[in-house]
């Protein structure tokens, strides 16, 4: 339980320090790297490490890699639909997140097992 | 050009800071019980999760709506073009978020781990940070002035 809560604070403060770095950086598409940084990875990698080993974590990273290629679909995506379509932010981000999804678990199915 | 505007911070509501928060902490917890239950290879998808986007995008969103209808203008369409700029800009960083991810995968086993995340950060940095250069300069490169040779 205790790890939970480490996480969640760990991962909450991080997720918050590059949401921050976001918003003050100009102009915005520069900001919006931001919204792709390493962010749940580098508040779990070290906990990862420190509990599970390094092999372990490098596994993580492998599935991670096809995690990130699902996120350029994903923010590709939503750059998309959002300049075409009349679509809120919100509801753009929330009805691609299928596809993320979808992109990560059908490069899993693919690459998985060779990592 | 790109420049740090700290007055952005002061334009940020507590409830607003308190939403990515959850936001962050809750993706943190969920990769780490997905990992628990399926083990590493489903868990570390969730490690490229997009947690910051879909609350960065909203807020993005609104206050540039907000910041036109101040103006007299509705906003509605700017704040989306806002947030698809974030979102062009969070493909690229995804492609940055690629080489973290192989970083990690091929040099955490055999060195130090700490100088291993460091270096993967500074990789993150620097393919993220090119690929907007590149971008930037596909997109405005023509649109330079040309010199009009009148120096002779």
């Amino acid at each position: 339980m205790m790890d939970l809560v480490i996480r969640f604070l760990v991962g909450g403060a991080v997720v918050s320090v590059f949401a921050m770095l976001g918003d003050v950086l100009r102009p915005k598409s520069f900001a919006g790297l931001f919204s792709a940084a390493p962010s749940i990875a580098l508040a779990t990698v070290t906990l990862t490490i420190h509990k599970e080993g390094k092999v372990y974590a490098a596994h993580d990273a492998a599935s991670m890699l096809l995690g990130a290629v699902a996120f350029i679909f994903y923010a590709a995506a939503a750059s998309f639909v959002l300049r075409r379509c009349r679509m809120s932010a919100l509801a753009a981000a929330s009805v691609l997140m299928p596809v993320w999804l979808g992109v990560a678990l059908g490069l899993w199915a693919i690459f998985g097992g060779r990592g | 050009m790109i420049e740090v505007r700290l007055s952005a911070v002061k334009g940020t509501r507590p409830h607003e800071y308190l939403i990515r928060f959850l936001f962050g902490g809750s993706a943190t917890v969920l990769a780490g019980l997905l990992a628990q239950r399926f083990g590493p290879g489903i868990g570390g998808l969730f490690l490229a999760f997009p947690a910051i986007f879909p609350a960065t995008a909203t807020l993005l969103e609104a206050h540039e709506k907000k910041r036109k209808q101040r103006m007299g203008c509705d906003g509605t369409v700017r704040g989306r073009m806002a947030a698809s700029i974030d979102a062009a800009g969070a493909a690229l960083g995804s492609i940055g978020l690629c080489t973290f991810a192989a970083v990690l995968w091929r040099q955490l086993p055999g060195h130090n781990a700490a100088l291993v995340i460091a270096g993967a950060a500074v990789v993150w940095t620097l393919v993220s940070c090119a690929g907007w250069e590149v971008r930037k300069n596909r997109m405005f490169g023509l649109r330079r002035p040309r010199r009009t040779g009148a120096g002779g």
